[in-house]
């Protein structure tokens, strides 16, 4: 199981504090994982690196809306496969339920 | 360069054999200030997985001891090394990134639409909608955004008109069209923003050319600039409130000459469209016993 975190960099829709307090505690976590600026950024220019995202089999992204993540991956030709992918919603939940998941 | 073109550099933050692990703090501090200035990190950690290697360059920072190509960059692979205890780390990034070719960063918002494909029906009305050219139909005949960068930051019109509510923009502030789940009530009010949409007479283009006879023929009889002013302004401040769309584009309209052949090309796409699926439908055989399911 990898990790994926979005850093939302390009807008200020992610809560602040959630994003930090969840990046925080990763970091703090000893797990390994990716982090990106931003999948927003990376759909829009087709970034190859969401296909190695896509391709790398069981994934949990902390990111946004799952129906937004979804849908950046295929608008990128990269469509997420329907199973083993998690996403967690920084912009409705809060950092502790984000990265209890995240870390489980 | 274009938007969709150029391979990002990868960061690795490195603290496996050869180096000296991170304080917290400074692991925290480094990651943040990297995403923050657009780059992509990797914290790989034994036995742990991380998205594959791809032919992107790498760049592995850490206090490094020694030159340790990780066990995630595969051997034939660009490496670059940089020392955190020598310098800032988006310095080090910003450098490498140049010296490799990858991607440079732009300071923009990520704003186009998304097409929510499971939701879309493929009714075109986005297409013939959108002003600015940014949706087109692909070798399929499936409506398709065909040029992102044409969409007009902060402004979510075309998502707006679609009944379906099949139309994201994930920097958006409110649902559903920021992604959030889309409920009942929203189709209901998303399906009231179209009739209020209509409320130009049903095709904005055909509404828009109306208005401007109008406009001119008042002007023309009036001779009252400031009334035909005022008449322009009230339209564009109901099209603001109603499809929350931002000043500056309303003020980036494109001219009614522009409109006129937008109107003539989505239309023609659009008829194109229509006769392809007639088509279809007349050379498909019918269907065998199986297909009916008997």
């Amino acid at each position: 199981m990898s990790i994926l975190y979005c850093n939302c960099t390009y807008a200020k829709v992610v809560p602040p504090e959630v994003k930090k307090d969840v990046l925080r505690r990763l970091s703090d976590s000893g797990q390994a994982f990716d982090a990106v600026a931003d999948l927003c950024d990376m759909s829009a220019r087709k970034d190859p690196a969401l296909k190695k995202i896509a391709d790398g089999g069981c994934t949990k992204i902390a990111a946004c809306y799952p129906r937004a993540v979804k849908w950046l991956f295929h608008a990128a030709g990269t469509p997420l496969p329907p199973d083993g992918v998690e996403v967690l919603n920084m912009r409705e939940d809060s950092a502790d339920d984000v990265i209890k998941e995240l870390l489980a | 360069m274009s938007r969709t073109e150029g391979k990002n550099l990868r960061v690795v933050l490195y603290e496996g054999p050869g180096s000296t692990p991170l304080a917290d703090d400074a692991r925290f501090d480094t990651l943040s200030a990297l995403l923050d200035s657009g780059f992509e990190v990797t914290r790989p950690v034994s036995g742990q997985q991380v998205a594959p290697a791809d032919d992107a360059p790498v760049l592995v920072l850490g206090l490094l001891d020694r030159l340790e190509t990780p066990p995630i960059v595969p051997p034939d692979q660009e490496v670059h090394f940089r020392n955190l205890a020598e310098g800032d780390p988006v310095e080090a990034a910003r450098e490498v990134r140049e010296a490799t070719g990858a991607r440079a960063l732009e300071a923009w918002k990520p704003w186009f639409p998304v097409i929510d494909f499971d939701r879309c029906t493929n009714c075109m009305q986005c297409l013939t909608f959108c002003l600015f050219d940014v949706y087109g139909v692909d070798k399929k005949q499936q409506i398709t955004v065909q040029n992102q960068d044409n969409c007009k930051t902060d402004c979510p019109a075309c998502s707006r008109v679609c009944p379906e509510v099949a139309i994201l923009f994930p920097k958006y502030g409110k649902g559903p069209i920021n992604g959030d789940v889309v409920r009942e009530q929203d189709i209901q009010r998303e399906a009231m923003k179209v009739d209020i949409s209509t409320l130009l007479g049903g095709d904005l283009y055909g509404s828009l050319r109306t208005r401007q006879r109008e406009a001119r023929k008042r002007f023309s009889t009036e001779r009252d600039e400031s009334k035909a002013l005022l008449e322009r302004k009230r339209c564009l401040g109901k099209l603001k409130k109603d499809l929350d769309i931002p000043d500056e584009v309303l003020m980036t309209l494109p001219s009614a000459e522009d409109i006129e052949e937008r109107a003539a090309r989505a239309r023609a796409k659009l008829a194109k469209r229509q006769a392809m699926s007639q088509t279809v439908k007349d050379t498909r055989p019918a269907p065998s016993e199986t297909e009916w399911g008997i």
